[in-house]
C-alpha cells in the first residue's frame, strides 16, 4: 500500500541535501577560492576619478600674476562602455569628423578597453557648457576636468616654462604621474614641479550599468582630497622683463638682471622670444614643433644653455686676480703694443683703471702673462701648468667654469669653459705648451667661453665688491612664503675689496670718461658701471655689455649680449644695458628716441646711429 | 463526531517568514539607489512587495483558519478554473518580456501559471487519493499524466519555460507513490547524454557507450543470458538514437536564446555582452562578496544596476554580494531545512491527499529553488523563475504562500482524513 514507498522520502530528502550542498559548495568556489570575480566587481563598478589639484601661481616681484590656471575638460572614454553611440549625433556635436571619430576610438582601444583614455583633451569652457547637456546619451564618456595655464603677459617664456603630459621616463622615474598627468616641462615649471603641482585627490566613484556615476564609494571613505599646489613667489620684474624684451625683439642673444646684493633674478630673456601661450592647450603640439625646429632656437634659454666668449669683459676678472696675486700693482702701466695683440687706437693705459676703461689688449696680454708665468718654475712648460692651475682656482671662485646652482633646470644648462692644464695637455701634450700657446684667454677669447649668467654674476661680485650670492629666480613660495635657504650664501671670491674698487672705478671710467669703450650706457643722473666685450667668433663679432648701477650701493647689475651684432659692445649692448638700467631704476626711459631706435633695428644691418646719438648728446 | 485539535507547525511558518523577510530586505537592496528613500512610496518595489506581502499574511492567516476540506472538495473546480484562466491568458495577456503569461487588471497583473502549479498539485494528490486508485494499473499513470502535461503545455504555450519545466517536479511525489526510480535514472542519463552530445564528437561519445556496455556484459555481468545481450542492445541503440537527436532537437526545437544559454553554460561560447551578461554579472557580484559580504545595502554590483532582474530573478546575486558565503549559505540551508521539513511532514499526514499534497509543495519550491539558484551560480541554463517567498512579485509570493499554507493547515489536523 501506500506505506510500502514510505522508504523513499530518504531519497528524497537525499536529492534536496545534495542539492543544497551543491550549492553552498559552488557559493564557497565563487567566494572563497577566487579572487577573479572581486577584482572584476571592483573594476567594473568603482571607478577611481582623479582629482587634479589647481596647480600653483606664478607671481614677480611686485606681485603681478605672471601664470595663473584656467580650467579646461578632457573628454574621457572607456571603449568597452561605450553602448548605443548614435555616432554622427557625437560626432555632430564634437565637431569632429567620423574618421577622426574612429581613429580616437582605436587608440583607445588600443590603450585599454577596461580603462579610460582621454577621447579628446582639453575641450574649453565654452565648448563644454554646450556638449554638457547632451552627455548622457553618450554612455561610455565622461569628463574630467583639467586646468591650463594661462599667462596675462607673453613674457619670459623660456624660464616659466611650459607645461606638457608625461612621458614613459616620467613615470618611470616617479610613481606619482600616470599617463596623461601634466608636469613641468621646462624653466621654473620644471625645477619647482613638486611645489607647484600639488599632490592629486582621488574619488573613488561607483558607476552603474550605464557608466552614470551613482555616488562616491562607502561614502566617500577612501578619497582623497587634492591639494593646490603651492604659489611662487618670484624675483623677476614684470615690467623689465618686458621691457629687455621689447629691446631684444628682433635680435638674437640674451640679458640676465639681477640685483646684486641678493642674487634676486630680475630679468632674463633669451631672444628671440616666444609667447608662452603657444605652448598650451591643445594648438601645442603643432606650435611645439614649429619653435623646436626653428633655427634661431626659441625655446633655447641662450643664459643658461648658451657658451660663449666673453670678449674683453673678461679683462675685469683678469685684472682682480692679477692684483690679487700680486704679479701687479693698480698702478702698472704696460705699453699698447699691437705686435702683442691687436688693438684699437688709445694712448697707453698707465693704471689698471685706464687698463679697464680703453680696455688694452696689450695690456692684459701682459697681466695674463704675469699670471701664467709666475717665474716659479724653471721650465716656462712647468710654470705654466702652475700658473694656469692657480688662475683656474680663482676664475671657479668667479662662478666661471661651472653651472651655478641656479634654481633653474640643471639640465642642458652649460658650465662655460675654463682650461685646465688637462685641457692642454690633452690638445698639444704635457709640458709641449706655454703662455704664448693661450694667450687668447686673456682678452676672454680662446679657449674661454662663458654663460650668460656668469657674466652677469661677474658685474654682481664687482657691484658687491668682492662675492656673489647664487643667483635665483624664486624668492618664496607656498602659503608660508617658505625661502630657498640656500641662497643666502655669500660665496667669496677671496680678493680684496679695495682691487674691486679699482675694477668699479675703471667701470665707472668706461661708461662717463672719455675714451671710455662704453659711453653709450650713459644714464643722465645714474652712475653705470660698465664693461663693453666684443666677442669674435665665425660670423659678425658677438656685442657684449656687463653693467651695473649705481656705482655705490648698486641695485642692479646685469648683462647684454647680442649676436652676431655689427660692431662692438659698445655699439650694441651698451645702449641696450644703459635702458634697461635707466627702466629699472628711474621707472622709466626718457630717451624716447634711443630706446625706439633699439627696439627697432636689426643689429644685423648696418647702423646709421653713430653720428645721430652724438649729435644728441 | 471527532474533532482533532488544530496543531500549526510553527516551525514551517517561522521558516516561511524568516526567508519572506529576508527577501523583502534584499529587494529593499537591490532596488536601492543610496539615496534617501522613503519606505512609503508605492512607486518602489520594495514598497509594493510590502504590499504583497501583507497580502500573503492575510491569505495564510484565512487559510489557516479555513476548513481543510474545503481544498480536497474544491480540488477539481480550482483545477478547472485555473485551465480556463490559463486559455484565457493565452489570448488577452499582454506580452511581457516575451513572454504572454501576465493578465492585465488594471493597478496589478496576475500571472495564472502561478497558480497553475498550486491547481495541480491538488488536482493530482485528489486523483492519487482515490479510493479505486492504484499505480500499477496504466490508467492511474495516464490520467495522472494528463492532470499534469495539460496544464504545463498551456502554460509551455504561453513562452514561459521556466514556469512549464516546474511541472516536472510532479515526478518527485509520484515517486514516492510508487513511480518507479528507474524514471530518475533515464531522466539524469539524458541530460548527462545530452550535455555530452553537445560537447563531445558524437561518435567518440557512442564508442565510449559501446565499451561500458561491453565492459557490462563481459566483466560485470556473471550470466550472460540472450535477454541480457538484448537489453544491453536495445538500451545502446536508444542512447544513439538520442544522442543524434540532440543536434535536431538543439538547433530546430529549441529557441535561439535558449540555445545560446545552454552554449554559454556550457563554455561553448562566451559571450560576456549578450546572452552571458547575466551570468557573468550575477556570478562577479556573488564571486565579489568574499565570506561575509560587503554588508547590507553596500553592494557596489547590485547598487549599480549591473544585474538585470536583480529584483526578481536574480535576488540571489544581492544575497551573495552583500551578505557573503555566509549569509547566502544560511539562505540555501534554510531552504534545504523547509524542504526537509516538508517531506517529513507529509510522511506522518494519515491521508493519501495530504501526503501527496505535501510532497507536491515540497517539490515545487525544490525545483524553483534548484533552477533558480542554479541560473545565478552558472550551474544551470538560464531559466526565469523566481525563488520563492523571496523573489519580486506578487502572483507568485501570493501563490506559493496559498501553497505552503494550504498544506500546513492540512498538517494542522494531519489525523484527519481528507
Amino acid at each position: 500500500m501506500s506505506n510500502r514507498y514510505a522508504d523513499r522520502s530518504h531519497v528524497v530528502k537525499l536529492i534536496f541535501i545534495v542539492v543544497g550542498v551543491l550549492f553552498i559548495g559552488r557559493l564557497a568556489m565563487l567566494q572563497l577560492f577566487s579572487s577573479k570575480y572581486r577584482d572584476l566587481a571592483k573594476q567594473q563598478s568603482l571607478r577611481p576619478v582623479t582629482q587634479y589639484p589647481a596647480r600653483g601661481f606664478i607671481y614677480d616681484r611686485h606681485g603681478e600674476l605672471l601664470v595663473h590656471n584656467e580650467a579646461v575638460y578632457d573628454l574621457m572614454v572607456i571603449p568597452r562602455m561605450v553602448k548605443d553611440l548614435d555616432t554622427n549625433y557625437f560626432c555632430q556635436s564634437l565637431g569632429i569628423t567620423r574618421d577622426d571619430f574612429d581613429e580616437r576610438m582605436r587608440k583607445a582601444r588600443k590603450y585599454s578597453t577596461y580603462s579610460a583614455s582621454i577621447f579628446m583633451k582639453q575641450i574649453s569652457k565654452e565648448e563644454y557648457a554646450r556638449f554638457e547637456n547632451k552627455m548622457y546619451r553618450f554612455t561610455g564618456f565622461y569628463i574630467s576636468q583639467r586646468t591650463l595655464r594661462i599667462y596675462d603677459r607673453p613674457i619670459a617664456a623660456q624660464v616659466l616654462g611650459y607645461v606638457g603630459e608625461v612621458d614613459k621616463s616620467d613615470i618611470d622615474r616617479d610613481p606619482y604621474y600616470t599617463q596623461g598627468d601634466y608636469i613641468g616641462k621646462s624653466g621654473l615649471e620644471k625645477s619647482y614641479e613638486e611645489i607647484l603641482r600639488g599632490v592629486k585627490g582621488k574619488k573613488i566613484m561607483q558607476v552603474d550599468v550605464h557608466n552614470r556615476q551613482v555616488g562616491p564609494y562607502q561614502g566617500g571613505a577612501y578619497d582623497t582630497l587634492p591639494e593646490e599646489g603651492m604659489n611662487l613667489y618670484t624675483s623677476l620684474d614684470a615690467d623689465l622683463q618686458q621691457y629687455a624684451e621689447e629691446l631684444m625683439g628682433n635680435k638674437r642673444g640674451c640679458v640676465v638682471a639681477l640685483e646684486p646684493s641678493t642674487g634676486e633674478l630680475l630679468a632674463m630673456v633669451s631672444a628671440p622670444c616666444y609667447d608662452p601661450n603657444l605652448l598650451v592647450g591643445r594648438i601645442r603640439g603643432e606650435n611645439y614643433k614649429k619653435l623646436n625646429s626653428d633655427l634661431a632656437k626659441p625655446m633655447l634659454n641662450r643664459a643658461l644653455m648658451g657658451q660663449y666668449p666673453p670678449g674683453s669683459i673678461f679683462k675685469v676678472a683678469q685684472s682682480m686676480v692679477a692684483l690679487d696675486l700680486g704679479v701687479i700693482s693698480p698702478q702698472s702701466g704696460f705699453v699698447c703694443d699691437k705686435s702683442l695683440v691687436g688693438c684699437h687706437n688709445h694712448p697707453s693705459a698707465r693704471s689698471v683703471q685706464e687698463a679697464i676703461k680703453m680696455s688694452c689688449n696689450p695690456y692684459f696680454y701682459q697681466v695674463y702673462r704675469r699670471v701664467i708665468q709666475q717665474g716659479k718654475y724653471k721650465s716656462i712648460y712647468k710654470d705654466s701648468q702652475y700658473g694656469l692651475t692657480v688662475w683656474r682656482e680663482y676664475m671657479l671662485r668667479f662662478g666661471f667654469g661651472q653651472k651655478l646652482d641656479i634654481d633653474l633646470p640643471k639640465s642642458g644648462m652649460s658650465t662655460g669653459n675654463i682650461p685646465d692644464t688637462a685641457y692642454y695637455n690633452r690638445w698639444y701634450g704635457k709640458e709641449r705648451w706655454a703662455f704664448s700657446t693661450i694667450y687668447s684667454n686673456s682678452i676672454g677669447q680662446g679657449e674661454v667661453t662663458v654663460v650668460p649668467i656668469q657674466m652677469a654674476n661677474l658685474a654682481a661680485i664687482v657691484a658687491n665688491r668682492g662675492y656673489y650670492i647664487t643667483p635665483h629666480m624664486v624668492r618664496f613660495y607656498g602659503p608660508d612664503s617658505l625661502r630657498n635657504k640656500e641662497y643666502y650664501t655669500r660665496h667669496e671670491t677671496g680678493i680684496d675689496r679695495k682691487y674691486f674698487d679699482i675694477a668699479a672705478a675703471g667701470m665707472y671710467d668706461v661708461v662717463h670718461v672719455a675714451g671710455g669703450t662704453g659711453r653709450r650706457a650713459r644714464v643722465d643722473g645714474l652712475d653705470v658701471c660698465g664693461k663693453t666685450g666684443t666677442a669674435e667668433n665665425y660670423g659678425n663679432d658677438h656685442s657684449v655689455f656687463i653693467a651695473f648701477a649705481p656705482k655705490d650701493d648698486p641695485k642692479i647689475a646685469l648683462a647684454v649680449y647680442v649676436e652676431n651684432a655689427q660692431g662692438g659692445g659698445g655699439t650694441w649692448a651698451a645702449p641696450i644695458a644703459g635702458l634697461l638700467i635707466e627702466r629699472y631704476l628711474n621707472g622709466e626711459v626718457k630717451r624716447k628716441d634711443v630706446e625706439k631706435m633699439y627696439k627697432e633695428i636689426n643689429p644685423c644691418q648696418k647702423l646709421p646711429l653713430t653720428r645721430r646719438v652724438k649729435k644728441k648728446k | 463526531m471527532y474533532q482533532e485539535r488544530v496543531k500549526i507547525d510553527w516551525l514551517t511558518v517561522g521558516l516561511w517568514a524568516f526567508i519572506m523577510l529576508f527577501g523583502w530586505m534584499n529587494i529593499y537592496a537591490a532596488t536601492y539607489g543610496g539615496g534617501e528613500t522613503s519606505l512609503f512610496d508605492f512607486s518602489t518595489y520594495h514598497c509594493k512587495q510590502m504590499v504583497w506581502m501583507s497580502a500573503a499574511i492575510l491569505m495564510a492567516a484565512l487559510i489557516l483558519f479555513s476548513e481543510p476540506r474545503f481544498f480536497s472538495n474544491a480540488a477539481y473546480p480550482i483545477y478547472g478554473l485555473v485551465l480556463v484562466l490559463l486559455v484565457v491568458t493565452l489570448f488577452i495577456a499582454t506580452v511581457t518580456k516575451g513572454g504572454k503569461s501576465w493578465i492585465d487588471l488594471g493597478p496589478f497583473k496576475l500571472q495564472p501559471s502561478e497558480f497553475a502549479k498550486f491547481a495541480t498539485a491538488l488536482a493530482l494528490s485528489k486523483y492519487m487519493s482515490a479510493i479505486d486508485v492504484e499505480w500499477k494499473n496504466l490508467r492511474t499513470k495516464l490520467v495522472a499524466a494528463v492532470i499534469v502535461l495539460v496544464p504545463m503545455g498551456l502554460v509551455f504555450l504561453q513562452h514561459d519555460t521556466g514556469s512549464a519545466l516546474v511541472f516536472l517536479g510532479f515526478v518527485l511525489p509520484l515517486f514516492r507513490e510508487g513511480l518507479s526510480g528507474f524514471i530518475l535514472v533515464v531522466g539524469l542519463v539524458a541530460v548527462a547524454l545530452f550535455v555530452l552530445a553537445l560537447l563531445v564528437n558524437k561518435y567518440i561519445l557512442i564508442g565510449a557507450l559501446v565499451l561500458i556496455a561491453l565492459f557490462y556484459l563481459f566483466v560485470w555481468l556473471n550470466k550472460r543470458t540472450a535477454k541480457n545481450y538484448w537489453r544491453t542492445a536495445g538500451v545502446l541503440l536508444c542512447c544513439a538514437v538520442f544522442i543524434f537527436s540532440v543536434d535536431f532537437v538543439f538547433t530546430k526545437v529549441l529557441e535561439s536564446h535558449q540555445r545560446e544559454r545552454i552554449e554559454v553554460l556550457l563554455g561553448k561560447t562566451e559571450d560576456l555582452r549578450g546572452s552571458g551578461y547575466n551570468v557573468h554579472q550575477s556570478k562577479i557580484a556573488i564571486g565579489s562578496g568574499g565570506f561575509f559580504g560587503k554588508g547590507y545595502l553596500k553592494g557596489t554590483i547590485t547598487k549599480a544596476d549591473f544585474v538585470p532582474e536583480q529584483h526578481t530573478d536574480f535576488i540571489f546575486c544581492t544575497v551573495g554580494e552583500e551578505w557573503g558565503w555566509l549569509g547566502s549559505s544560511l539562505l540555501v540551508a534554510a531552504f534545504v531545512w523547509l524542504l526537509v521539513r516538508l517531506v517529513n511532514m507529509a510522511e506522518r499526514q494519515r491521508s493519501t491527499f495530504s501526503r501527496f499534497y505535501g510532497y507536491s509543495v515540497a517539490s515545487i519550491l525544490f525545483v524553483h529553488l534548484f533552477v533558480n539558484v542554479g541560473m545565478v551560480l552558472g550551474l544551470v541554463p538560464v531559466i526565469g523563475i523566481p525563488l520563492p517567498f523571496f523573489s519580486y512579485g506578487g502572483s507568485s509570493l501570493l501563490a506559493f504562500t496559498i501553497l505552503l499554507f494550504v498544506f500546513i493547515r492540512l498538517d494542522a489536523t494531519k489525523n484527519q482524513l481528507y
